[in-house]
């Protein structure tokens, strides 16, 4: 690991100041993510700013039925908090089907948006690639990519994003607070996230210097009727091989409204617009979800050995929304 | 840097730590308890698992500079005096242990479900202690042990 100088600052726009400080600065939440890459050489910050004591760290319902979320809360407080739990099942089911409770304990909420993605190359700094590496190439395009991306990837880069709860998050349509250099801004989800295009070493949109206080979810009355369901290899403690989030509004038979969001498939996570209009105002069958994803998993390439999430996340889809609906 | 912490009730202060160094590293090379274990370094199995600021986390993925000013409880503050806890004597019992290695982060994420969750089910137990690799027994002989500590904490309660 490279020397580092290591820093807490007391409020955000300290933060945000002593990252300009420094050309390699990073934020620091949890570390959950970043400890490790520092670890393995992947990531070599020259100067930590520590903000996962922020004063950001609350969770508030606001009037109108929406949440604001402090960046720095802890994975587990957001799960465990009732009109999360009560309001939001697919947000809370998300959290809880990621990583450990050890894990979920220290990470936080800003920090799992940015975390990096697990394709094995990019954590494996004796071989190329393009994230890590601009230009050095992608051997996961002819190697291991059993697990990476169906949809929206490039020739440079087929890798996935990992996080579970920006899927939910992603299927809520959140808003993401950032304080940067320039000031503050807000910005959507999905949008937050990039595909990899020709420039896959860029993760988001956000600028160097940005830092993430929190998140708005808006009201969403007909989510208290939602699921998030993960596909792995093991039942716990696994990366996504395919999730869903789903949220679905039934009125006499017929879908109102949906919400559909997926993981483990994209550079991003998914919001399955061409699934959500197809589906709405149809009857809500099987027939219907399963039509609905199909318009969505037609944008699908595969890569040589990942063809397999296409059928998987079709299954995933209907049964989601099946049970939702049924 | 000085980190100055608290470590199972007592202020310490660990001089010229580097900053790349984890608390587990703090903990076990430079505090002298080598309790928490060091395997996979990743937050995959557990072993270091200890008690920060009341909520069990990897050591091993916590920047030594994160302590600062914090709360640490490690296994070995689990025990009161020679007393041991009432889930290490759970584990003793039910023979839950075979190299050890994996024990002291089980006995810190277990002891941490049965503060929270009186009575676990089965799968509470299980999805409490998915962080927490073993190698040598199978698990069921662990399981065993957090029901009978979580029985023997609720017959007291009552
Ligand atoms: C063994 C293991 C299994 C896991 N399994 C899963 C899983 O199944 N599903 C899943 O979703 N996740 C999983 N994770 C990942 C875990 O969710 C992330 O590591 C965690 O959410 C990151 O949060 P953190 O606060 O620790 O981030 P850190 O590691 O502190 O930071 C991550 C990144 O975010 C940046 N950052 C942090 N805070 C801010 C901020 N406020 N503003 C701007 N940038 C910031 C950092 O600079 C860094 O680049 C797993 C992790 C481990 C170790
Ligand atoms: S898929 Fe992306 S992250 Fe993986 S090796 Fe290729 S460029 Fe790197
Ligand atoms: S050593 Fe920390 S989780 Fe394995
Ligand atoms: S007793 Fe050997 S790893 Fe668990």
């Amino acid at each position: 690991m490279r020397p580092f100088a290591y820093r807490r600052p007391a409020d955000a726009r300290a933060a945000v100041e002593a990252a300009l400080d420094a050309p390699r600065a990073m934020y620091l939440g949890g570390g959950t993510n970043l400890v490790d890459l520092m670890r393995l050489g992947v990531a070599e910050p020259d100067l930590l700013v520590d903000v996962a004591g922020l004063p950001y760290d609350t969770i508030r319902e606001t009037g109108d039925g929406g949440l604001e979320i402090g960046g720095a809360v802890r994975n587990s407080d957001l799960a465990a908090h009732p009109a999360v739990r009560r309001d939001r099942p697919m947000l809370a089911q998300a959290l809880l089907s990621a990583a450990s409770g050890q894990i979920r304990n220290a990470a936080t909420v800003a920090g799992n948006l940015l975390q990096r993605t697990r394709c094995a190359y990019f954590q494996d700094v004796s071989k190329p690639c393009n994230k890590r590496i601009p230009g050095s190439g992608c051997p996961a395009i002819e190697g291991d990519h059993y697990n990476l991306a169906i949809l929206g990837h490039s020739a440079h880069c087929v890798a996935t994003h990992p996080s579970d709860m920006a899927v939910a998050l992603t299927a809520f349509g959140a808003a993401v607070h950032v304080e940067g250099p320039g000031g503050r801004r807000e910005i959507g989800m999905p949008g937050l996230h990039r595909l990899p295009g020709d420039r896959p070493e860029v993760d988001t949109v956000l600028d160097p210097g940005d830092l993430i206080t929190g998140l708005t979810v808006r009201p969403l009355p007909f989510a208290a009727r939602s699921r998030y369901r993960k596909v792995r290899e093991r039942a716990s403690f696994a990366f996504a091989l395919v999730s869903v989030a789903a949220a679905l509004d039934v009125e006499d038979g017929t879908v109102r409204d949906c919400r559909v969001a997926l993981g483990g498939v994209a550079h991003a996570p998914w919001r399955a617009e061409r699934l959500e209009e197809a589906l709405r105002g149809r009857p809500a069958t099987e027939g219907s979800y399963a039509e609905a994803a199909d318009a969505e998993l037609d944008l699908a390439e595969p890569l040589r050995d990942n063809a397999y999430k296409i059928p998987l996340a079709r299954k995933v889809i209907v049964r989601t929304l099946a049970e939702l609906g049924g | 840097m000085r980190v100055n912490f608290t470590v199972n009730g007592v202020e310490q202060t660990a001089d010229d730590v580097w900053e790349g160094e984890s608390l587990l590293y703090v903990l076990r090379e430079r505090v002298g308890l080598p309790g928490s274990k060091n395997a996979c370094e990743q937050g995959e199995c557990g072993s270091c698992t200890v008690y920060l600021d009341g909520t069990p986390v990897c050591a091993c993925l916590v920047a030594a500079g994160q302590a600062e000013g914090r709360e640490v409880r490690t296994v070995e503050g689990l025990a009161d005096g020679e007393r041991l806890d009432p889930i290490q004597e759970a584990f003793v019992e039910c023979g839950a242990v075979q190299c050890g290695f994996c024990t002291p982060g089980l006995l810190v994420q277990a002891h941490d479900l049965i503060e929270r969750v009186p009575e676990p089910s089965d799968p509470e137990i299980r999805e409490a202690l998915a962080g927490n690799l073993c190698r040598c027994t199978g698990y069921e002989k662990i399981l065993d042990a957090v029901r009978l500590a979580a029985a023997r904490k609720a017959e007291a309660g009552r």
